[in-house]
């Protein structure tokens, strides 16, 4: 049998590629657990700055996390807790171009147990709901945009939208509110490393200790508050501060 | 044209749970194996990293270690009438990929069905009669358990499952569950300690007089090491586990039990990123050469095998068999082929319970640690005067707090806003959760096919799968409702709310990765597509190993199952295919 280039491979290497010209193609493991220092995959902490929304999307994004969250007495607003910044950054990203869904044609109309069968991307979707949203609110709210709204007109409208109560053309204006609640909610209660949640100011909240990973010493104290406060991925604050 | 490859004894089509066992099994014997796996290798310290595995959006939401419908999707409809379309993203259900499939991500919940189940059909028929079942498809598997019971074993062994007994030999098991078949020695490990929640319900489910007891678990309540010498450590209740890799490596799973082993034979090869196409028959259709696969950058190979084994996950299987033209497609409408028959689920129903007073801590919990009551499981009570057949575990197994997915309110909360913001807060720690995984009964028009218009990236049909829940598991779900509110209201909350089970069956909202049948085994080859040793009735070198194999699902998690049939079959592989390779094992 194979016997010969099996010898080869346990001998050569735990880890060898099948190589045809010079290119890399399946990887072969045999003989060995292979394993790589610094192989792994962490997230990397988002910057500053704007990725997709354009300067007046994000104006109007920031509004809207701000009253779907609003700053009270339990919590910052949404969009001091960064819930803007991260959807910025998803939308950035292979969640905006859907590039883990499938994708091909034909497109048709399903029956709600099919799921959403609609070609437009979630960045597509926001980039062309939000300019629907705002033609729409300069038409009947007297020249202005949702940002420039009061907070009240603001919280009626998106009611409205919740409702599908809201004409924006060819836009199903339920399923876009149903996005943007969605992503609110995915960065207020995200881990911080995404741009929201920022200080950990959800978790804080509910009582929600993130990224502990060991409750061993918990487990059977029923009934009784976990007493400590939460981690993220990235530490928490008062790691940074020596002595 | 693909590059034809070096021959091997055995090829084994995906790096799972099945392939990993089997892999592990046929090596033991000196046979030359290679696993193709079409995901990525992956390992605890690196891809099961501790410094950042608690990451619900990505793991749990944005669904990282699973398989993404862009490199294969399926369709869906509910009934043969209606016109399916691709799940564009998956939802009710999750595939896995890469080494360690979806046992890499899995919770843990490890049962054995019961003798009744693996005769479903001749015991509901004598018991019942057979106009019970008229509307059903229920088959027997052509294995008892007493067949089956050294695989089980050896399953919960190479994992260190934690529970109790309830039937040693016949003898009822204090703390154990009452109903379970004999078996022949104690779970290799004790229960995990529990929580607040799962206590709770306990009491509860005791004071209307039913018998809770810990859910068998593959989160080890200690550290352990395994009959092939390979060491667990203690589950952390980490609150990260389905959906996560442990990163703790107290989760059973290939890496964790098997592969430290087998990755280190030299008769052993694991191909990663390769995707099979097909298996390769020769011309007469009767026997498998090989199977052909293509990898990342697009290669085809070819590579050439004395046997193939399909351990791809289920409906994996089952695609695969129809593409390689390996027994005939099922028809619903003369109920004639086999693959693709039976294809069944999971009937599953919950309920919230929200107080006042209480913390349960909800985060602190793991994938599989918790109570079930088992006493309107399967054939456990007399259906006599009732209106169906089958039944459900009743489960409180609070497998987390991660808030982007539990941030449970009373009906009523408005879903943003200061309102919702102090529901959400004043819910959080003080709401109790339980569930009903009820049985899934084959029916007709429930089935497997290929999808006649949407292709994967190569070109290929699709899977597309018909399925809504039989009327049968309806009724039977909502009498297990029922039960559960008696449960319920024992504990006394300021309220509780159902989440009943009815139709139609949605893609959308996860249910479970249980998904069976489409490769059913029996005695008969008119209505099964594998024998007893889920050996191919139509090419005997092909052996399809999974929970495809089920006639019919049970109220229960499969793996147990799944994990015993790829001893089972193994063992047949052994110790009688081997002898006289390419025979089949059953005259049909
Ligand atoms: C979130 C979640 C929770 C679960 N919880 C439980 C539980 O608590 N209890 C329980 O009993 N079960 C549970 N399950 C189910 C359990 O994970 C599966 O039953 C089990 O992993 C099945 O083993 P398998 O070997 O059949 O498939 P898998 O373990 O999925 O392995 C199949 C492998 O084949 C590969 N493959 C597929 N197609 C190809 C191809 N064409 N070419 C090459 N490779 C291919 C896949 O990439 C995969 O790695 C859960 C599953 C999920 C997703
Ligand atoms: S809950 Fe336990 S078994 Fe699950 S991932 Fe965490 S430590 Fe591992």
């Amino acid at each position: 049998m194979a016997s010969t280039r099996r010898q080869f491979l346990t001998s050569a290497a735990a880890l060898s590629f099948v190589t045809i010209a010079s290119q890399t193609y399946a990887q072969t493991i045999s003989g060995a657990l292979p394993w790589h220092p610094f192989a792994g995959d962490p997230p990397q902490p988002s910057l500053a700055g704007w990725y997709f929304f354009k300067p007046e999307e994000a104006r109007v994004i920031e509004a809207i996390v701000d009253r779907l969250i609003p700053a009270d007495d339990l919590s910052v607003g949404g969009r001091d807790a960064g819930c803007a910044a991260f959807i910025d950054r998803q939308l950035a990203g292979s969640f905006g171009n859907s590039s883990r869904l499938y994708t091909q044609g034909p497109y048709a109309k399903g029956t709600p147990t099919q799921g959403y069968q609609g070609e437009a991307t979630p960045a597509m979707r926001y980039r062309a709901g939000l300019a629907a949203i705002d033609a729409y609110l300069r038409k009947n709210k007297n020249d202005r945009g949702f940002a420039q709204l009061n907070a009240q007109e603001q919280d009626d409208f998106l009611k409205t939208l919740e409702a599908g109560k809201v004409d924006l053309g060819a836009i199903d204006g339920k399923t876009l509110f149903d996005l943007f609640l969605q992503n609110t909610m995915e960065g207020f209660f995200a881990d911080p490393v995404y741009g929201g949640n920022r200080d950990m100011v959800s978790w804080k909240m509910i009582g929600f200790p993130g990224a502990r990973y060991d409750y061993r010493d918990h487990i059977t104290k029923h009934n009784q508050r976990y007493p400590l406060g939460p981690v993220s991925i990235t530490g928490a604050p008062d790691w940074s501060h020596k002595g | 044209m693909a590059r034809k490859l070096p021959p091997k004894d055995v090829v084994i089509v995906g790096l799972g749970w099945t392939g990993a066992i089997l892999a592990h099994e046929l090596t033991e014997t000196g046979l030359d194996v290679v696993a193709i796996e079409r995901g990525p290798w992956r390992d605890t310290a690196t891809d099961f990293n501790i410094g950042y595995m608690q990451d619900e959006l990505r793991y749990a939401v944005r669904r990282d270690l699973f398989l993404q419908p862009a490199q294969e999707a399926m369709t869906m409809r509910n009934t043969t009438s209606q016109t399916a379309l691709p799940m564009r993203d998956y939802g009710s259900f999750l595939p896995g990929t890469g080494v360690g499939g979806a046992g890499v991500h899995w919770n843990g919940h490890t049962w054995r069905f019961w003798q009744s189940d693996f005769e479903t059909k001749s015991h509901l028929t004598q018991r019942y009669g057979e106009g019970r079942i008229a509307d059903l498809q229920v088959q027997d598997w052509g294995v008892t358990y007493d067949e089956m019971e050294s695989a089980y074993d050896r399953f919960e062994y190479l994992c260190g499952i934690s529970g109790k007994a309830g039937n040693l030999n016949g003898n009822i098991q204090e703390g154990g569950n009452p109903f379970e078949s004999a078996r022949k020695r104690e779970y290799p490990l004790p229960p995990m300690q529990m929580p607040y929640a799962p206590t709770l319900f306990a009491e509860g489910a005791k004071s209307v007089g039913y018998h809770p007891f810990p859910t068998p678990s593959a989160n080890l309540s200690k550290s352990y090491v395994n009959p092939l010498g390979i060491a667990m450590g203690q589950c952390t209740m980490c609150g990260f586990c389905e959906r996560f890799g442990c990163a703790n490596y107290s989760k059973s799973s290939a890496q964790t039990t098997i592969l430290p082993l087998l990755m280190r034979k030299s008769n052993f090869e694991a191909r990663c990123n390769s995707e099979v196409l097909q298996v390769n028959l020769d011309g007469a259709g009767k026997m498998a050469k090989g199977v052909t696969y293509i990898d990342s950058s697009g290669v085809e190979w070819e590579q050439p095998a004395e046997m193939v084994l399909l351990c791809a996950y289920g409906l994996h299987n089952a695609r695969l068999m129809m593409l390689s033209k390996i027994g005939k497609i099922y028809d619903p409408q003369t109920g004639e082929g086999t693959v693709g028959r039976n294809y069944c689920y999971q009937t599953n129903a919950g309920i919230q319970l929200f107080f006042e007073d209480k913390n349960f801590n909800p985060f602190i919990a793991s994938g599989a640690c918790g109570q079930t009551v088992d006493d309107f499981n399967g054939d456990a009570f007399d259906h006599g005067s009732l209106d169906f057949v089958g039944g459900a575990g009743i489960n409180c197994i609070p497998t987390n707090g991660r808030p982007i997915g539990f941030r449970p309110t009373p009906p009523g909360t408005p879903r943003w806003g200061s309102a919702w913001k102090k529901a959400t807060k004043d819910n959080y720690l003080s709401t109790l959760g339980f569930s009903s995984q009820g049985s899934s009964y084959a029916a007709r028009g429930n089935y497997l096919d290929l999808d006649p218009t949407y292709k994967d990236r190569f070109g290929r049909p699709l899977l597309r799968m018909t399925f809504d829940f039989p009327d049968n598991d309806i009724r039977m779900s909502h009498w297990v409702s029922d039960r559960m509110v008696e449960i319920a209201k024992a504990l006394k909350p300021k309220q509780y709310v159902e989440a009943r089970r009815n139709k139609s069956w949605n893609s959308v909202p996860y249910q479970s990765t249980h998904n069976t049948g489409g490769a059913i085994m029996g005695a008969d080859p008119k209505t099964s597509a594998v024998n007893k040793y889920l050996q191919s009735w139509d090419v005997p070198n092909v052996f399809v190993i999974g929970a495809s194999a089920f006639p019919q699902n049970a109220g229960k998690n499969p793996t147990g199952t799944v994990g015993a049939l790829a001893f089972h079959a193994a063992d047949a592989i052994r110790n009688q295919y081997l002898r006289n390779p390419g025979a089949a094992l059953v005259q049909a």
